[in-house]
């Protein structure tokens, strides 16, 4: 990096602002705690907080409270917390951190959760009706599942304004609208369709500016490592989305990474080997993990983890505010479905992933955690296979238990991998020598 | 070809039952729910007939036999997955494994594959399916929000893409007299089942579970008019049936409405217990009662999946939370106690545990609980511990 580019004070801020709104928001959690607020939970594959924000709820991510958990290396007590409740070790990770949250009264490292006074989930995932059924039980609160129908087959999304699609988005407009009503009930709010424009408005900005930021990492180098930034961009993709901090973010991040981009500046390792991300980060071992490939000179320049863990955001939809409730169904149908589709029928998506990136690589990362993301890994390397010749790894862990996590056993893995790069790139160079 | 099919092969598929006693009825049905090559759908297939596969939990058979095909239900196999192993991750139940492995080594071979999105790991399955075998692989969105007001008119419109899907594998039009005829034959097969269901019961000594399982599971396999002729056959056999009622506690069997228990650990259980009610196969149960006649009759199916219908643990329906469904299946049968099981890795089966427990405790209602595969062949200890709770229960 460049005296220029740190001078201007904008490299580098996407992180630190990312980091500072997420210590906000947690910070803010704490408040509607302390004050007996009840919170709307919510997940980040269809998260409805355009909407959910127009009732003034509180938004929880306990996803993104797990995860944290993990990250900031405590997973494991929450999870023998859990497992003492009588959860099996085989099911989700996820919800058995946020479970032993709940039994501990919202207690977590970055402050205090507060209650659902409502759950909303959609159909992206199974375990979320699972996961909803516990707080149902737990608080006797409302939960209210959002059914989004995904693609019917390979290749088979229907397309918006055919009558296959406008099925599926009445369906998901009816469900909407019984939504309203009943945050409206909970909350005492009295919905306001001006409101939700606004926290449309935003959302559109956020979408437009997150479909930017990751169509600017085909630069070379990238502009930012898709593993590690990328996943902080998400928390405030999913964190704020509907909200002006979150869009006034966007823009600057755009501004920063466009910056990069025109000076040819990378991320803070010198870039040898362009790589693509399937699965979920290993958290308990975030940085190491990501180290494992950096010091390689690996960086990871695009992630299905960004496509689906941020609701189809990548598409970056923008709502039709003259006709807010049936543009929402829309905008929430297309993006679920594509979330989905990146998880279940993804390989015509990273074949032109490989192209668009100019990738070396490709890591397959299935975690036991997440049956969702993880079952059909290896089936959709060896589809992968069969239609490119890019090399890929698949190394199996985990996103919370460190149980399953074998870093020694990873690195063998990972170190072997560059080494097979580092020799089909001296092959390929005697080839044309 | 498929136009001159219409529900009923012109040979039977499964004739070796006719003419039988009661036992040699039972004994061929064993056979055939345990042969891992699945000679019915082989025979239908050589008199010309196609398939539609359907993974667990419900299907709307009745969509597919309108159309004249077989509607086969995929619940995976006792087989050694050795070339699905390779397509899947680690820590995966084996239903998926091995459901997969039947059409790889074309043990069964389709015209036609649905599946459901039941959970994390089967909602991949149509796109695994899909990218190793050469036939349609399609997703069935079954209403997963069915207190919407809107859910039966989305699933009328669902099940109508499934009948133009197929259409065109049957090649040729399935009309709304089709389903009408083919609604009338599955409700006589639910009728036969729930009479099935209420001998076993009221009179468990004259249908152990695991007899009861070959008779209903035989439904996924052959036409439902055989199934139909099968059971009127063999009910008045059971009513009849002479065996003495023994001192066996009363037990519901919870955990199996995905992967199935083997048939062994099934004749287990009823070694010490009488199971008198069950979620085995529970999709071929799922609609409780008539589908009326009538009206439009994609409509009338939807209408009954969402207001006439059992409960499993992969569908959320407020109306039915899963602690009190299980309590009344426990008051309705008149059960003394619980079998709690779960398939190995299968993560809704094992997050209903903790629910099950807990409601049980509650109510001080006995449970035993056991992890299961199908594959599993060893049942030894698992019959020991379980007889032990039973002594426990008998003499306390």
């Amino acid at each position: 990096m460049d005296d220029t580019a740190k001078d201007t004070g904008i490299v580098g801020r996407g992180n630190d602002a990312g980091a500072r709104l997420f210590r906000e928001w947690f910070q803010g959690l704490s408040h509607a705690a302390d004050e007996g607020r009840g919170a709307a939970y919510v997940f980040v594959m269809g998260s409805l907080c355009e909407l959910l924000r127009v009732f003034d709820f509180p938004i929880v991510f306990p996803e993104i409270n797990s995860l944290q958990t993990a990250v900031r290396r405590v997973a494991h007590e929450y999870l023998n917390e859990a497992e003492d409740y009588g959860f099996s070790p085989d099911i989700c990770g996820y919800v058995k951190a946020d479970v032993a949250v709940q039994l501990r009264g919202g207690a977590h490292p970055m402050g205090t959760i507060p209650k659902p006074a409502l759950a909303v989930c959609t159909t992206a995932c199974n375990t979320y009706l699972k996961w909803g059924e516990i707080w149902e039980r737990m608080y006797g609160m409302p939960l209210f599942t959002l059914d989004v129908p995904g693609s019917r087959g390979a290749g088979l999304a229907s397309a918006p304004g055919s009558g296959d699609f406008e099925l599926d988005r009445r369906y998901v407009e009816a469900q909407l609208r019984e939504l309203i009503a009943l945050c409206e009930r909970v909350s005492g709010v009295r919905f306001d369709i001006d409101r939700l424009r606004e926290h449309m408005a935003h959302a559109t900005a956020m979408n437009a500016g997150w479909a930017r930021v990751l169509e600017l990492n085909r630069s070379r180098p990238a502009v930012f490592n898709a593993l590690s930034d990328g996943t902080i961009f998400l928390g405030v993709a999913n964190g704020f989305r509907g909200t002006a901090e979150g869009a006034a973010y966007f823009r600057d991040l755009v501004e920063e990474l466009a910056f990069k981009a025109e000076r040819g500046i990378g991320t803070t390792i010198d870039e040898q080997w362009r790589l693509i991300f399937v699965g979920v980060p290993c958290y308990p071992i975030f940085r190491r993990f990501t180290e494992l490939f950096t010091d390689w000179g690996g960086v990871f320049v695009n992630s299905t983890y960004l496509w689906f863990a941020s609701g189809g955001a990548n598409l970056g939809f923008a709502y039709d505010l003259a006709r807010p409730i049936e543009s929402l169904a829309e905008g929430v149908l297309l993006g679920v479905r594509d979330a989905m589709d990146s998880m279940f029928f993804q390989t015509r998506a990273l074949a032109g992933m490989v192209a668009d990136f100019a990738a070396d690589g490709v890591v397959f990362h299935p975690i036991k955690s997440c049956r969702t993301v993880s079952t059909g890994l290896a089936d959709t390397r060896r589809a992968l296979m069969a239609v490119t010749d890019v090399p890929s790894l698949f190394v199996e862990s985990d996103l919370m238990d460190r149980r399953v996590v074998s870093e020694a056993q990873m690195k063998n893995r990972i170190d072997a991998f560059f080494e097979g790069l580092a020799s089909r790139r001296h092959q390929a160079a005697a080839a044309t020598a | 070809m498929s136009a001159t099919f219409t529900g009923r092969s012109a040979v039977p598929v499964f004739p070796a039952w006719r003419g039988q006693a009661l036992d040699e009825i039972l004994y061929h049905c064993r056979e055939l729910v345990e042969d891992t090559d699945f000679p019915t759908v082989r025979r239908w297939r050589e008199a010309g007939g196609k398939v539609v596969g359907h993974f667990q939990v419900y299907f709307p058979e009745e969509i597919a036999h309108a159309g004249g095909m077989l509607p086969f239900k995929v619940r995976g196999a006792a087989v050694e997955p050795t070339q699905a192993e390779s397509r899947f991750g680690s820590y995966l139940c084996s239903i998926l494994k091995t459901s997969l492995e039947l059409a790889l080594g074309k043990r069964v071979e389709l015209d036609l594959f649905v599946t459901h999105p039941i959970c994390d790991a089967a909602r991949n399955l149509a796109g695994v399916w899909g990218r190793n075998l050469p036939y349609p692989c399609r997703i069935l969105y079954l209403p997963q929000n069915p207190n919407s007001a809107f859910a039966t008119r989305y699933l009328r419109d669902e099940y109508d893409r499934t009948r133009r899907v197929c259409e065109e594998i049957a090649g040729r039009p399935i009309s709304d007299a089709d389903l009408t005829h083919s609604i009338a034959v599955f409700n006589e097969n639910r009728a036969l089942l729930r009479a099935l269901y209420a001998l076993k019961c009221e009179r468990p000594w004259q249908l152990p579970a695991d007899d009861a399982y070959v008779l209903t599971a035989i439904g996924g396999l052959v036409p439902r008019e055989e199934h139909n002729d099968l059971l009127r056959a063999v009910l008045p056999l059971l009513e009849a049936r002479a065996a003495p009622r023994q001192d066996k506690i009363r037990v519901i069997l919870e955990g199996a409405f995905c992967e199935q228990p083997p048939l062994d650990l099934i004749r287990a259980i009823a070694r010490s217990c009488y199971v008198v009610d069950d979620d085995l196969l529970i999709g071929l149960r799922w609609i409780t009662s008539d589908v009326p006649d009538g009206g439009d009759p994609l409509l009338s199916l939807a209408e009954s999946y969402i207001e006439r219908s059992a409960h499993s643990p992969v569908q959320h329906d407020l109306r039915k939370p899963k602690d009190r469904m299980l309590l009344e299946r426990i008051e309705r049968s008149g059960a003394q106690a619980a079998i709690l099981m779960a398939a190995k890795m299968c993560e809704p089966g094992l997050e209903e545990l903790v629910v099950h427990t807990r409601a049980l405790d509650q109510r001080g209602i006995p449970y035993f609980v056991s992890e299961f595969e199908e594959n599993m062949s060893s049942f030894d200890s698992l019959e020991i511990q379980l007889e032990t709770f039973v002594e426990n229960l008998l003499f306390d």
